[in-house]
């Protein structure tokens, strides 16, 4: 799956968000980020966790170049390749799942590389089928497909996992660990829940509620196949007695 | 992971065999009473339809009425092609630009509610009795409507798919193709289907006002002559390419392209 990438686009990514509003339809005015700053290492995966609504999908549309309204600068280049996995699958339901990833692919994404992925989250028999035809879990697979089949310089990744019954979820977390361990990637979740940040993070990046700035960032060293719930349970306990004000919430 | 099963081939089967079947009931059922009615009346202002189906076999052997109906059938093509295509430019614009909205709305109100007839006449006065006039005119009359219907298309575009779009860098092209027009394609559907029946309609008007030939000139013309058995030959005839063109062209298209959605529409 290796490819050759202009150089600099995938060396590391540095987002400066001075200040973010949000305009509400009644005109008031909202900070929702403010001095956030953030190194994100290449082939690293950087979580990023807050409590519900603290600002952390406006951060990632900043950061996917959805919203330039803000002051501050993402040093992102522009050619680089971004796959984006939103809170809802947000699939073409007039395209079938192979005509979905085929849209976004990456140059020289050969139709076996199609298949391989395909295969490897699961999906192989779904190509055919149009997405209304899918289940939740099985969409969100395909989002996850998708989102790798654009080889991506920045993978960004918003809540992927919200609102499935905890097996599927937790099936899906090892899935998504495997298919990124397999190709290399920068990546950045969003999430507000902490075993998934537990599992996932190379990079665990606590956020403050509005406006939402950096309260700390730890790294964990344990490689994520090694997180059995013993494991993640340990990084729990050691993190609630640090901070308190993130992690009781959870 | 359940995975709803695909629509089973013997109930589709089903499905577009009774289909045709209940509606050739339908047309023969209205011919039986059409035929009680004429042999009731035994008047020279109401023929049966054995009368008027001869009507239009000595007509289609010997005269013009197939000419008659290509000419009227180019019209009706070539209104629906400049209205749905200066409707749908002009709707999505409207839809998508609020300023320009507020300055067109006032202009589309007037043209929503003018008479057809006010506008045929002033075409014709302006300019001339043409091949153009008529065309424009017709077109004119349906533009509104699909401006309103395409609009509304316009402001219901999925914002969410808009920013999957822009977040996988999809091109202008492949966008429109992909993310844009597949939602349209309901009001593209809405617009056509009411703006042909709307076409029919007003294109006989503009032949009997000013147009040397058409369905709608020797609809004129025998009214002169009291001829009613000709004027049912030739609506009866127009009612067919009519029902052809809904039933061999329409509905397969709109088939086709809803074939994604769970259940037939």
């Amino acid at each position: 799956m290796n490819d050759i990438r202009p150089a600099g686009v995938t060396s590391r990514f540095e987002i400066r968000i001075e200040e973010k509003t949000h305009v509400s339809a009644d005109g008031t005015a909202l900070v929702a980020i403010r001095d956030f700053v953030l190194d994100v290492k290449p082939g690293s995966m950087t979580v990023l966790m807050g409590p519900s609504g603290c600002g952390k999908t406006t951060l990632l549309r900043v950061v996917a170049g959805l919203d330039d309204r803000f002051a501050g600068t993402v040093g992102i280049p522009s050619e680089a390749r971004i796959g984006l996995m939103f809170q809802e699958p947000r699939l073409l339901p007039w395209r079938t799942v192979r005509q979905n990833i085929e849209l976004v692919v990456a140059p020289g994404f050969s139709a076996e590389d199609l298949e391989r992925l395909a295969h490897s989250v699961g999906i192989a028999d779904m190509l055919p089928r149009y997405p209304q035809e899918l289940s939740l879990g099985l969409a969100r697979r395909v989002a996850l497909a998708r989102a790798f089949a654009t080889k991506p310089d920045l993978l960004l990744l918003d809540e992927p996992f919200v609102s499935l019954d905890e097996r599927t979820a937790d099936r899906l977390r090892r899935l998504l660990l495997e298919v990124w361990q397999a190709r290399p990637t920068t990546a950045i979740l969003v999430t507000h829940n902490a075993r998934e940040a537990i599992l996932l993070a190379d990079q665990l990046v606590l956020l403050a509620p509005r406006p939402t700035h950096v309260v700390a960032v730890e790294t964990i060293t344990v490689p994520q196949a090694q997180r059995d719930p013993k494991t993640i349970d340990a990084i729990h306990a050691d993190f609630l007695c640090r901070y308190p004000a993130n992690f009781s919430a959870n | 992971m359940t995975v709803i099963d695909a629509r089973n081939d013997s109930v589709q089967g089903t499905r577009t065999l009774s289909g045709p079947l209940v509606s050739a009931l339908s047309v023969a059922g209205f011919l039986l009473l059409w035929f009680i009615a004429a042999e009731l009346a035994q008047s020279r202002l109401l023929p049966g339809p054995g009368a008027v189906l001869n009507y239009i076999y000595q007509e289609t052997v010997h005269g013009d009425l197939v000419t008659e109906l290509g000419i009227t059938l180019w019209r009706v093509a070539a209104s629906f092609v400049v209205a749905m295509f200066l409707g749908s430019v002009i709707g999505l614009a409207m839809g998508q630009m609020p300023g320009l909205n507020r300055v067109l709305d006032p202009w589309l109100i007037v043209l929503l509610n003018l008479p057809a007839l006010v506008i045929i006449i002033l075409a014709y006065v302006w300019f001339g009795l043409n091949e153009a006039a008529a065309i424009g005119a017709v077109a004119l009359n349906k533009i509104p409507n699909a401006v309103v219907t395409l609009r509304e298309g316009a402001r219901a575009l999925d914002p969410g798919l808009d920013e999957m779009a822009r977040a996988y860098r999809l091109s202008p092209l492949s966008k429109l193709r992909n993310v844009t027009l597949p939602q349209l394609q309901p009001y593209f559907a809405a617009a056509s289907r009411s703006g042909l029946s709307l076409i029919w309609k007003i294109v006989l008007v503009v032949e009997l006002l000013g147009r040397p030939n058409g369905v709608g000139f020797e609809l004129h013309l025998n009214f002169q002559l009291f001829n009613v058995t000709a004027i049912l030959g030739y609506t009866l005839a127009f009612v067919a390419v009519m029902l052809a063109i809904e039933y061999l062209l329409v509905q397969p298209i709109e088939r086709h392209s809803t074939r994604w959605r769970n259940k037939p529409v």
